[in-house]
């Protein structure tokens, strides 16, 4: 939906945009600043994607049936796959993809890393320690000399990062990295209303592809909705709300929206009908598959062959 | 709560995809039946509704602040069914275009949040509620205990699908293949969190914007979803039993399947090898034993109870560490969001 530009002026956005609402209680009058930014970066995101979906590149020219059916193969071989080594081949291929597909490479790597595999990164980290996992320790870091409870628990004789622990992390952490990075190609290549009749190839009956690409189309609606709410309240505040009222406010936008949404889905109801609507979608978009679209699953099967053999191969 | 892939293995987020058909496909002929042909844009609607409103900052005590699905909201609404539909679709769009929760765990994402969350919810808040009038303080309260049940069912299982790969997945030589952490301390975890703080931010949601709605549009409450469902009685306890069943089948099943790679998926191929349901009985005893008291840690010895400070323990640390990851992180993304502002 390129043509929705975010309603918020892009002052209203920054970081400091909450500065005059005053002194020591700003932290908490930003939630209701920080929901504008969350639902704002929504929009622009998706409008920047629609961008690089339209760029001329390798992904992008492939047809959106062999695209889905292509990444979703090669995400499952990197569900299955067990050595790192091969995550990290696989990896690889995802970087060239995206070069290839004219994705700025800082961009694609900050997109699936800032987030996700950083977490994941975090969360793993007491599983390195025989604490939380039992294991082969490879670095001593504390030897207790006897066994140390804690209470009724032990803690073992010793506290080491173990060798498992290291090797489960690494698998982990670069398989979601694999695996996210394989998402966002096909989200950012794809323009949304192709994925979604994509999925037709799936034998998603017809009538949820209707109700996701409607949704898709009245989130965009419904966020400058929530963000209008949001920037009006701003702009009545004169001093900093407690956390309670914003706790009353936020449920109250829920039940506002939700009011407005159940009044607008009859009206849409009404104009669906008085269009033709009989409980049947219909569709006027063909996709053909060309050459390079059966070159495109060809490849794919290979990559996946070599990642599947090659990880049982190594036992 | 959103799982993202790699940390579940690909059986047990086949066996969730698996029990999740048959789940949409009678959410769907429910939805048909009570609603006609008006189903698409007010389960539409529902589904934008759902997705908006998880984008909505909710101050938590402390100065920070989370999120609400608002899966017990829509459910008393719309009715469970419906919003078993909007809550999937929403999930999916968040999946393929936001990035938040797998694709493969689609299955798993929408069995926790699309299905478990709001069928609960909703239970408890027809069990509360049943023959209250519709502007009476009970229902507000019974939808916010629905609420506070229904997040905690759903933790309670992301618990469990996460908890399964640490005590089953595994390398030849003991290094984990997806999550590292075994029920033991996945199931404290999660729970604590959502027991103490999580729910009750559900919980006051839901309850606030139904006194809201009970105040400016007492229509809503006696929709016709809701109203048709309770008139009829169409709302039957048995698709839960069924699902729940289906579930705990399902999944074992999966884990049998470690040795070999790619059979899994082939249902077909499960049925052909016979040997494999009582085998699959076995092992589901072994994984509710997982739940236990009598329950302990491979190679650390000692009961579940006797190791309960140590989870508490674990859970504290992990709840400070997340804090502060997804303080960090929002200071991190927001300089992203400027400098993707300077990309378009």
């Amino acid at each position: 939906m390129a043509e929705s530009t975010p309603a918020v002026p892009e002052w209203m956005l920054q970081g400091s945009a909450g500065a005059g609402l005053g002194g020591a209680k700003q932290r908490r009058a930003s939630v209701v600043q920080r929901t504008i930014q969350g639902l704002s970066r929504a929009l622009r995101r998706s409008v920047f994607s629609e961008q690089i979906a339209a760029r001329d590149g390798l992904l992008q020219g492939i047809d959106p049936r062999a695209k889905t059916a292509g990444m979703l193969g090669l995400l499952i071989v990197a569900a299955f796959v067990r050595h790192w080594y091969v995550l990290l081949a696989l990896y690889s291929v995802t970087l060239a993809m995206a070069g290839l597909s004219r994705i700025s490479l800082g961009y694609f790597i900050r997109r699936v890393w800032l987030f996700i595999p950083v977490f994941t990164g975090i969360i793993v980290l007491p599983s390195l320690f025989n604490v939380f996992r039992a294991g082969d320790p490879l670095w001593t870091i504390w030897d207790f000399g006897s066994e140390v409870h804690f209470g009724p628990w032990s803690l073992g004789s010793s506290l080491a990062i173990t060798k498992q622990g290291i090797e489960g992390a690494v698998v982990l952490v670069l398989r979601v990295a694999v695996s996210v990075s394989l998402a966002v190609l096909l989200a950012l290549t794809t323009r949304w209303a192709d994925l979604l009749k994509s999925l037709r190839v799936f034998f998603v009956p017809r009538i949820f592809i209707l109700i996701l690409s409607m949704t898709y189309r009245y989130i965009f609606l419904l966020i400058s909705l929530a963000s209008d709410m949001f920037t009006a309240r701003v702009s009545r505040m004169v001093r900093a709300s407690t956390p309670r009222e914003d706790r009353r406010f936020a449920a109250a936008s829920m039940g506002t929206l939700l009011g407005k949404s159940h009044t607008m889905s009859d009206e849409i109801y009404a104009a669906m009908v008085s269009r033709g609507y009989n409980g049947e979608p219909m569709s006027t978009h063909r996709f053909s598959m060309r050459g390079a679209d059966w070159a495109w699953l060809g490849a794919v099967a290979l990559v996946a062959m070599f990642a599947a053999g090659g990880d049982r191969l190594l036992g | 709560m959103h799982i993202p892939d790699g940390y579940i293995s690909p059986q047990t987020a086949g066996g969730l995809w698996a029990l999740m058909v048959p789940v949409w496909y009678t959410a769907g002929y429910k939805v048909k039946k009570a609603l006609n042909a008006r189903q698409a844009p007010l389960v539409a609607i529902g589904a934008a509704f759902c997705f908006v409103i998880m984008m909505f900052n909710i101050p938590l005590p402390g100065g920070t602040s989370g999120h609400a699905v608002g899966g017990t909201l829509v459910a008393v609404v719309l009715g469970p069914w419906a919003a078993v539909i909007a809550l999937s679709v929403a999930l999916v769009i968040q999946a393929i275009f936001f990035g938040d929760g797998g694709i493969l765990a689609i299955g798993a994402n929408c069995f926790n949040m699309a299905f478990a969350l709001p069928v609960s919810g909703y239970l408890v808040y027809r069990l509360l509620a049943m023959g209250s009038q519709p502007a009476s303080a009970r229902r507000w309260l019974s939808a916010g205990v629905g609420g506070f049940v229904g997040i905690n069912v759903a933790a309670f299982f992301t618990a469990l699908e996460i908890g399964l790969q640490g005590d089953l997945f595994h390398a030849a030589d003991g290094s984990a293949l997806y999550a590292p952490y075994g029920l033991s301390q996945t199931i404290p975890a999660m729970m604590i969190s959502h027991l103490t703080l999580v729910g009750f931010i559900e919980a006051a949601v839901t309850a606030l914007a139904l006194v809201y709605l009970q105040r400016t549009d007492p229509g809503l409450l006696g929709s016709r979803a809701g109203q048709a469902e309770a008139a009829r009685g169409t709302f039957k306890l048995r698709p839960l039993i069924v699902g729940i069943i289906l579930m705990v089948i399902f999944v074992p099943l999966g884990l049998l399947a470690t040795g070999t790679a790619w059979g899994e998926w082939n249902t077909d191929e499960i049925r052909d090898e016979l040997g494999f349901v009582p085998r699959g009985m076995e092992s589901f005893a072994g994984i509710w034993k997982g739940i236990l008291p009598d329950y302990g840690l491979p190679g650390r010895g000692g009961g579940f109870w006797a190791s309960v400070p140590g989870y508490i323990l674990s859970a504290v640390i992990g709840l400070i560490v997340i804090v502060a990851i997804i303080m960090l992180a929002a200071k991190l993304i927001s300089g992203r969001s400027h400098k993707a502002r300077q990309h378009g």
